[in-house]
């Protein structure tokens, strides 16, 4: 399986991950290399094996449904570089985002 | 009845099919143990699992997982006592995470099947595909600058069932009473509020248009529609606009569009590079979700009777009409208060009292039933007085009137203001002996077989009674009195 110039761009426009134009055709042939190797795997015949969900032998934990966190605006908004606490409570701010 | 729409090239037909977004009713979030209050001070009610902060991790709400099933098992649907969760990713400024924890090819809630009430008395039966648990976002909040979008994570990784039907649906009409039926069971079972003001039910809505037979059209997706009203006002502009296209040449777009309440019209949301790609896979911070048939059959055991079955018992053991039964049935809230009327009371009188007179002051007043100013204890009181003869049908629905602005009880009202019916035929007769005197010419008239007059005479007695008079009483002594 290979990786073009234009998948690279796509992919990295929707990780929002800015790469030139120069970088694109290097990186499709480092994506296309690790696609190859690990294309290996299917060789392997796993019909009868059921898919792994994890390395872990063991359940999902499940939590009471209790209220025991929040009530820390301070803290959630600290790293916010443009936060707007102006009374009604503390904000993050952003450019204007409006359809 | 016909859903069929006229175009020019013929008769074209609608295909709907609704996504329900509807938060699940818990006191904490999906995944931490933030508060899900409604209108909290921004960023209060906000985990650092919620602020999708580096490293924090997930932890599964069992109450939560109780809902879906519930609700799962109230839409008469497959229950799957195993389920993936996945990350749907993309970029938002209210999604801090970068993707939505949700459930793609393994939901917790498979295939079922509702019954919806259309207008005409008929029902058809709407296909559910799924159903599975997912977080919400934040909230974007446009208004309070003009560069500027605030956002408020109090929403975000709250608990929300989507609930996605199949296209079985033909006409806006269809659409209201599916929307209206899941949001009634959702309430019925206690999972979901159904609140769509406060946002706490959405739905996104799917429309195609086709000729009868022909395979399904290409659909277009309307967002976030937060009314019954506006999805119906969307349906049937999305439905004019895809026939208009298709009828000059034109094909349509896939596409997600946004309903505009102010112009009742849709439009685009995102153009077409802009198209998502959520790139889903398991969250591997999060292990299959996996209970035992035992755990839900623990949870179908404390099911409510819902509304379909209650509807059926009020017409077989309280001998309700279909149409009774069914405005009824139709809120949890409105059964719940009946069902305390009518206990010990005759069913039909009592149905007849909560959708008439008590419906139509809550109707004048725009209350819904649980803000009602009287308790369906004082609603019977009143039926009482009437059933044991203290005061007469007629001077009740005065007394409700009163009671409704008061909150005063009936006995109290009809005491204070002097209501109560006159039985006592001494009194009574009193009355009937002094209009016969008083007008010997229509007592001729009536002799002289003009029976009509007889209802005048009653009218008179009651005027002299402000009312109170026993009507049966009066009408017999009448009777007597007036015989040659």
């Amino acid at each position: 399986m290979s990786v073009d110039k234009a998948t690279v761009a796509r992919i990295a426009h929707l990780a929002r991950i800015g790469v030139g134009e120069d970088e694109l055709e290097p990186l499709a042939a480092e994506l296309s290399g690790i696609l190859n190797w690990i294309e290996q795997l299917n060789e392997v015949d796993t019909e009868t094996v059921p898919p792994m969900a994890s390395v872990h032998d063991e359940a999902l934990r499940w939590r009471a449904d209790v209220i025991n966190d929040g009530g820390k605006q301070a803290d959630v908004v600290a790293n916010a570089p443009d936060g707007d606490n102006d009374g009604d409570g503390a904000f993050f701010t952003v450019p204007k985002v409006i359809e | 009845m016909s859903n069929l729409v006229e175009g020019a090239t013929g008769r074209w037909e609608v295909v709907i099919g609704l996504e329900v977004h509807a938060q699940v009713i818990s006191q904490s979030k999906l995944f931490s143990g933030a508060a899900t209050a409604f209108g909290a001070a921004a960023n209060s009610q906000v985990s650092l699992v919620d602020a999708g902060m580096p490293g924090m991790l997930p932890v599964i709400n069992e109450v939560a997982v109780e809902q879906a099933v519930r609700s799962g098992l109230g839409l008469n649907a497959k229950i799957n006592t195993y389920s993936v969760f996945d990350r749907k990713n993309y970029f938002y400024a209210d999604l801090p995470q970068g993707y939505q924890i949700s459930q793609y090819l393994q939901p917790i809630v498979g295939e079922g099947v509702i019954t919806v009430d259309l207008e005409d008395g008929s029902s058809r039966d709407i296909g559910v595909e799924r159903l599975h648990l997912e977080q919400d976002a934040g909230k974007s909040i446009h208004d309070r600058h003009p560069t500027k979008t605030h956002v408020d994570l109090n929403r975000s990784g709250v608990a929300l069932m989507e609930i996605v039907s199949k296209p079985d649906m033909r006409s806006a009409e269809e659409a209201g009473a599916y929307v209206r039926k899941v949001r009634a069971i959702l309430r019925y079972l206690g999972t979901c509020d159904g609140n769509m003001e406060e946002g706490s039910m959405r739905a996104d809505v799917n429309v195609s248009v086709r000729h009868p037979g022909d395979e399904l059209g290409t659909r277009a997706e309307i967002k976030n529609v937060n009314s019954i009203r506006f999805m119906q006002q969307a349906i049937h502009y999305e439905t004019s606009r895809q026939i208009d296209i298709l009828e000059d040449g034109g094909s349509i777009d896939q596409e997600t569009r946004l309903f505009d309440s102010q112009t009742g019209t849709t439009r685009p949301m995102r153009s077409k590079e802009e198209a998502h790609d959520y790139r889903y896979f398991p969250d591997p911070d999060l292990l299959p979700l996996e209970f035992s048939d035992e755990f839900v059959d623990g949870i179908r055991a404390t099911l409510p009777e819902l509304p379909d079955a209650k509807k059926k018992r009020y017409m077989a053991e309280l001998g309700l009409s279909e149409h009774d039964a069914q405005v009824l049935v139709s809120e949890r809230d409105i059964a719940v208060f009946f069902e305390e009327v009518a206990t010990g009371r005759e069913a039909k009188v009592a149905a007849n009292w909560v959708q008439g007179d008590f419906f139509a002051l809550l109707g004048k007043a725009e209350l819904e039933v649980a803000d009602s100013p009287i308790s369906a204890a004082q609603l019977g009181g009143l039926i009482d007085l009437i059933t044991d003869g203290t005061i007469s049908g007629k001077i009740a629905k005065d007394v409700l009137e009163t009671m409704f602005e008061s909150g005063q009880d009936a006995s109290v009202i009809v005491e204070e203001k002097g209501l109560k019916q006159v039985s006592d035929t001494g009194a009574i007769e009193g009355e009937i002996d002094k209009v016969i005197a008083a007008n010997a010419d229509k007592v001729a008239e009536f002799r002289g077989g003009k029976d009509k007059v007889l209802g005048w005479f009653v009218g008179q007695i009651m005027q002299a009674t402000k009312g109170k008079a026993n009507p049966q009483m009066v009408n017999q002594l009448l009777r007597e009195k007036l015989k040659p």
